[in-house]
C-alpha cells in the first residue's frame, strides 16, 4: 500500500482558514517549510478545522507564543484523558497512562522516579560505554561501498544505547526499535501497523517481556537500570500493567527515533553544508556547538500538542476550553526573531542551544543531554576515522507529522 | 554596580559586576562564565542555570516561584539551597553575592 499523497493546494494561495499545515505527506516530501512560513507571516496562532486525520486544532508557530504554551501547564493540560501529547487523537479505550502525558501533581512525581538515569555520575559512567560501542559500530562498517546509514550506524547505535539503559537483553536489542517504530506509525503509513488492533497486539507482547524483565527486578536489589527504577519507585512501583505499558513506551519511543534520527540528519547536514564540514575538520572543538544545531535543524519531534484547560488569549486569538492546540517546534525553530539566521544550518553559534527541539517547562526532556552525549561521542570518532562519509542518494522520509524521520540515507565511504 | 561571585563546580571563583535588574543567570551567560547554560533565555523553564546560593546570602534572595520548585524537583543534583538564577534580580541589596555552580547542568 502507498501513503497517501499530499494535499493538492499551494501553501501560498491556499485560503487561510482551509490551511492545514498538518498533512503527514508534507512532512515526508519536505513540503511543509512554505506552510509553516506563511503562518509565522500571517496568522502566528492558526485555528485549521480542514484536517482530514485529525480534526479541528490551532497551530502556534512562533518561537515566544510557543514559550508561553509550553510554561503555563495550567492552562495548556498534557493529559492523556484529553487526547496527550500528539496532535492525533487516539481512541479513547486504546490511551495509554504515560508521565509525558500527564500533569502535576502525578507527573512530577513519575519524572522523579527516572530522572537519575541521567544524573551528572550517572552520565560520566555511561559515557565508556557508549564510546567502546560507536567504535565498534564505526569500526565495522562496509568501505568502497554502498549503505544505508540509518540501519548500520542511527538505528545501531540508539537501540544498543536504549538496551544499556533498561539492562535489556542485548541479543534482542532490535526489538527495541521495532517497538518504537510501531507505537509511532501512523496506521495509514502503509507499514506494519495497519491498524490499532494490530498495534495493541504489538504493545502485548512488548508488555509480556518487560513484565518478565520486572519480575526479576523487582526482587532484586534497586540497581541503575530504568527497570529497575520503575520496580522499585515510589512512585511507581504499583502502576498498573497500561501505566507500565505507556511509560515503556515514552522511554523506548523518547530515547530512540529521536536520538536515530538527529544522527541521520546530522551526517545529511553536513555533505549539503560542504563549507560547515570544511570548519569542523578544521576544528573538531566545534563539535559541542554543532550538536545542538543538529538537533535544532532537524527537530526530530515536529510538535508537542496540549489541550486547552480554560479560555486562553493567545496571540491575539482566543482558544476555548477543550481546544487542540499544537506547539509546531519546526516552525518556532525557524522563526527568524528568535533565531538569527535560521534557515542556514551554522555550527558555530553563539547561543546553539536556543532551539526548541526538546520542549520547555515541565516536560522538558529527560535525556537532551544524554542525546547529546552520544552525538558528540559519535562526531568525535568518525572525524578520528574517517575523511568524508559521502551521501550518494536522496533521503527516504517517513509519512508523519509527528516524528521527523529519516527511513533511508545511503552512503559511501571510501575504501 | 553590584557583583557576584560565581564559583565554578572545580572551584573556580569568578567575581562579575552585574547590572541592577539583570538576573544572576545573565551575569553569567554574557560574560562567558562556565558552568551556567540559560538554554531558555530566562523563562524558568529549563532549569539550565541552577545554582547553590551560600547559605548567607539565603534570606536575602527569597523562596523560589512554584513554577521554579517543580523544575528545581526534577535536577538530581538540587539541594535545599537550590535556585534558578534566571529567577533572581540583581539588586543593591545583593551586592556581593556568592553562588556556587553544580557538577553539571540537565
Ligand atoms: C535528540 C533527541 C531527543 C529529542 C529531540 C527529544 C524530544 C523531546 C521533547 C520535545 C519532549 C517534551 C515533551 C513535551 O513537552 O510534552 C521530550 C520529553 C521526554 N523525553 Fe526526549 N528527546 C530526545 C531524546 C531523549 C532520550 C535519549 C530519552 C531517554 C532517556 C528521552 C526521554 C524523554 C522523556 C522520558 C520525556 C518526558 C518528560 C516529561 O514529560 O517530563 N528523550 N523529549
Ligand atoms: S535560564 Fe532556563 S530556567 Fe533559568
Amino acid at each position: 500500500m502507498n501513503a497517501p499523497v499530499a494535499p493538492a493546494g499551494d501553501a501560498w494561495t491556499t485560503p487561510l482558514d482551509q490551511l492545514d499545515p498538518s498533512h503527514p505527506a508534507l512532512f515526508q516530501t519536505q513540503t511543509h517549510w512554505p506552510y509553516f512560513e506563511r503562518l509565522r507571516r500571517e496568522a502566528p496562532v492558526h485555528h485549521s478545522t480542514s484536517s482530514p486525520f485529525f480534526g479541528p486544532y490551532w497551530s502556534v508557530v512562533k518561537y515566544k507564543d510557543i514559550m508561553q504554551v509550553e510554561v503555563n501547564h495550567k492552562v495548556f493540560s498534557s493529559d492523556s484523558s484529553f487526547g496527550g501529547i500528539s496532535i492525533r487523537d487516539r481512541p479513547k479505550d486504546l490511551r495509554l497512562p504515560m508521565f509525558i502525558a500527564m500533569d502535576p501533581p502525578q507527573h512530577d512525581e513519575q519524572r522523579k522516579v527516572v530522572q537519575p538515569i541521567v544524573a551528572p555520575a550517572n552520565l560520566a559512567k555511561l559515557e565508556g560505554i557508549i564510546r567502546e560501542r560507536v567504535c565498534r559500530i564505526l569500526d565495522g562498517l562496509p568501505r568502497g561501498e554502498e549503505f544505508n546509514w540509518v540501519e548500520h550506524v542511527s538505528i545501531e547505535l540508539t537501540v544498543q544505547m536504549l538496551a544499556t539503559l533498561f539492562d535489556f537483553p542485548f541479543e534482542d536489542r532490535r526489538k527495541l526499535s521495532f517497538w518504537s517504530d510501531c507505537a509511532t506509525m501512523p496506521v495509514e503509513a502503509g507499514g506494519y501497523v495497519t491498524s490499532e488492533e494490530k498495534r495493541e497486539e504489538v504493545f502485548a507482547e512488548l508488555l509480556a517481556y518487560f513484565t518478565g524483565l520486572w519480575n526479576q527486578r523487582v526482587n532484586a536489589e534497586p540497581r541503575p537500570d530504568l527497570v529497575s527504577m520503575l520496580a522499585h519507585g515510589e512512585a511507581t512501583r504499583n502502576m498498573s500493567p497500561r501505566e507500565f505499558l505507556g511509560n515503556l513506551i515514552l522511554l523506548i519511543v523518547g530515547g530512540n527515533d529521536t536520538t536515530r534520527n538527529s544522527i541521520s540528519g546530522g551526517l545529511l547536514f553536513l555533505n549539503q553544508n560542504p563549507g560547515e564540514y570544511a570548519k569542523l575538520r578544521a576544528n573538531p572543538a566545534l563539535i559541542e556547538s554543532m550538536v545542538p544545531e543538529i538537533i535544532r535543524y532537524q527537530t526530530p519531534l515536529a510538535h508537542m500538542r496540549r489541550t486547552a484547560l480554560t479560555d486562553f488569549e493567545l496571540g491575539g486569538q482566543r482558544i476555548r476550553a477543550g481546544d487542540k492546540v499544537v506547539m509546531w517546534y519546526v516552525s518556532g525553530n525557524r522563526d527568524p526573531e528568535a533565531i538569527e539566521e535560521p534557515e542556514r544550518f551554522i555550527i558555530d553559534r553563539k547561543r546553539p542551544r536556543q532551539h526548541l527541539s526538546f520542549g520547555f517547562g515541565i516536560h522538558r526532556c529527560v535525556g537532551n543531554r544524554l542525546a547529546e552525549l552520544q552525538l558528540k561521542i559519535l562526531w568525535e570518532e568518525i572525524l578520528r576515522r574517517f575523511e568524508r562519509i559521502e551521501v550518494v542518494g536522496e533521503p527516504r522520509r517517513v509519512f508523519s507529522s509527528f516524528v521527523n524521520g529519516i527511513a533511508e540515507l545511503p552512503v559511501r565511504i571510501a575504501a | 554596580m553590584p557583583s557576584v561571585t560565581y564559583i565554578e563546580h572545580n572551584g573556580t571563583e569568578y567575581r562579575i559586576e552585574v547590572e541592577d535588574g539583570l538576573s544572576v543567570m545573565r551575569g553569567a551567560v554574557d560574560n562567558g562564565v562556565p558552568g551556567i547554560d540559560g538554554d531558555c533565555g530566562g523563562e524558568c523553564a529549563c532549569a539550565t542555570c541552577h545554582v547553590y546560593v551560600d547559605e548567607a546570602w539565603l534570606a536575602k534572595t527569597g523562596t523560589p516561584s512554584e513554577q521554579e520548585a517543580s523544575m528545581l524537583s526534577f535536577a538530581a543534583t538540587a539541594q535545599p539551597n537550590s535556585r534558578l538564577s534566571c529567577q533572581i534580580a540583581m539588586t543593591a541589596e545583593l551586592d556581593g553575592l556568592v553562588v556556587r555552580m553544580p557538577e553539571a547542568q540537565h
